[in-house]
């Protein structure tokens, strides 16, 4: 920080869920010590700053901007591109703004197959003039605009060039503080780096792990798995593999198979391949039909298992927009 | 010059079998399609599915992965692996919307030169069947997205003037 004055810390929100703005409450009492060491000029959330005191802030004037959630809109880029202006220090706050999250899975349809479930699909929408959103319209007084809702969400890092990453759906509270102290003391690792772990989910996970063979793939409703072994080992289609730690493996601790919301490990660009690659080399058979069997049967939506927190960051990015049906509404 | 399409294609040959194959189709002269683009890994094991992922996002209109036959790899097993990597991929990939043909597993010893220049050949003539994939096209937004952000930073600046 410099010259011993209070630091300048802004907070924003895209397309997320707000569950990063809670974790950020979730250092509870240190969070006083955030307020102690810095000015919080913008969170929407919780302070009073407008988006035009944003706007008449010096260039570079903020110290730090933790952002969280995913580019959906218009808007959202608009934003995106000016805290990075106005930003020393642009982090990448949690899953969305990270790999895309939840919020990136809508990459597997269109903006008109996401207009069409929510406009008029669900069961609960009453629409009989079939409305949606429109960038324009034109009243008597002049012309109102809405953000446009783009076909593709990308991540914070497609749209601007961020410094860190804090990985994690959300980030946990002791993750979040301990990153706050490295950016506070300036022990921060070089830029473009995720400030985590480099290991994965499986390293701090207690369970016993003997030779992995797996001939069938459960889903968690089917089986009731032991409390001991690997849970991969059991069948469960549990991604801590390929997974980043940090989370201190909460998920298998519980029982329940990790999910993969810390994204991809250090050096790994595409979470869900590593994670292909992973699960077909413990898949026990040596036959193409019956691998394929396995496969088919066990896993019944492949992109939503392995890219459930980072389709938009993967290499592809987003399924077909030129391909008419996805093979889930051709199966209807 | 012909206007046929012709595709990208990138192949990953294992060393010990398939590349050498491709070493046999040379010496002994025989053609085969120029449109793929060969890469030499140590073992068909080796290609990392984000190898395949890769190659599509920059360009590729079709993957082809070749090795030993099973039962022949220099490293024992590592070509089931392939196996499964291969049928783990086509499912996906038909989940993302991308014809699962465009992925093509081959096998080939070092003595099948002439096999490995047909196979090449027939899979050249099956992507061109299939057509250009063009995958970055799938990033672009309409002209709706430039206009939107251009409004922003004029009813901003509008909103900022102090009336006097």
């Amino acid at each position: 920080m410099s010259g011993g004055s209070k630091g300048k810390l802004a907070l924003y929100w895209a397309a997320s869920c707000g569950g990063c703005e809670i974790a950020v409450l979730a250092i509870d009492e240190k969070i006083l010590d955030v307020a102690a060491l810095f000015d919080i000029v913008f969170w929407p959330v919780a302070v009073d700053a407008k988006v035009h005191d944003v706007e008449k802030m010096p260039d570079g004037s903020i110290d730090v901007c933790l952002f969280n959630g995913g580019i959906r809109t218009s808007e959202q880029e608009y934003m995106a591109q000016l805290l990075r202006r106005k930003s020393k220090v642009l982090v990448a706050f949690g899953s969305c703004a990270h790999e895309g999250c939840i919020p990136g899975l809508a990459n597997a349809s269109t903006r008109q197959q996401v207009f069409d479930t929510v406009y008029r699909q669900t069961p609960s929408t009453e629409n009989p003039a079939g409305l949606e959103p429109q960038p324009k319209t034109a009243v008597a007084e002049g012309t109102l605009h809405l953000p446009v809702f783009y076909d593709t969400l990308r991540t914070l890092d497609q749209t601007v060039q961020v410094d860190y990453y804090l990985p994690g759906c959300p980030p946990e509270a002791e993750r979040i503080w301990e990153a706050i102290q490295a950016i506070v003391e300036g022990r921060l690792p070089p830029p473009g780096s995720v400030i985590g772990a480099t290991t994965t989910v499986c390293q701090e996970c207690k369970r016993t792990r003997n030779e992995k063979k797996i001939k069938k793939f459960y889903r968690t409703w089917q089986i009731l798995p032991d409390e001991e072994t690997c849970l991969l080992e059991q069948g469960l289609l549990c991604c801590g593999i390929a997974t980043r730690a940090g989370c201190g493996a909460l998920c298998p601790q519980v029982n329940s198979p990790c999910i993969g919301c810390h994204g991809s490990n250090a050096g790994v660009h595409d979470y869900g391949a590593r994670l292909m690659a992973a699960l077909s080399s413990v898949i026990d058979s040596n036959d193409p039909e019956e691998t394929d069997r396995i496969i088919r049967e066990g896993i019944p939506d492949p992109v939503g298992s392995f890219y459930r927190f980072s389709m938009a960051a993967s290499h592809l990015r987003r399924a077909n927009k030129k391909a008419t049906a996805t093979p889930a509404e051709s199966k209807r | 010059m012909s206007n046929a399409f012709k595709p990208k294609i990138v192949a990953f040959l294992c060393n010990w079998c398939s590349y050498t194959a491709s070493d046999l189709a040379g010496t002994a002269r025989i053609k085969y399609s120029p449109h793929v683009r060969i890469l030499r890994v140590m073992c068909s094991g080796r290609v990392d599915p984000t190898f395949v992922l890769k190659a599509f996002a920059l360009g590729a209109d079709g993957v082809m992965i070749a090795g030993c036959h099973p039962g022949d790899c220099h490293y024992i097993e590592q070509n089931y692996k392939t196996i499964r990597r291969h049928s783990m991929l086509r499912y996906f990939l038909e989940q993302m919307g991308i014809e699962p043909e465009r992925l093509r597993l081959v096998w080939a010893s070092a003595a099948e030169g002439q096999y490995l220049a047909e196979s090449i050949d027939g899979f050249v003539a099956a992507v061109q069947k299939l057509g250009p994939l063009h995958w970055s096209d799938n990033w672009l937004e309409d002209g709706q997205r430039e206009e939107a952000l251009e409004e922003i930073v004029r009813e901003h600046a509008a909103a900022m003037e102090v009336p006097v």
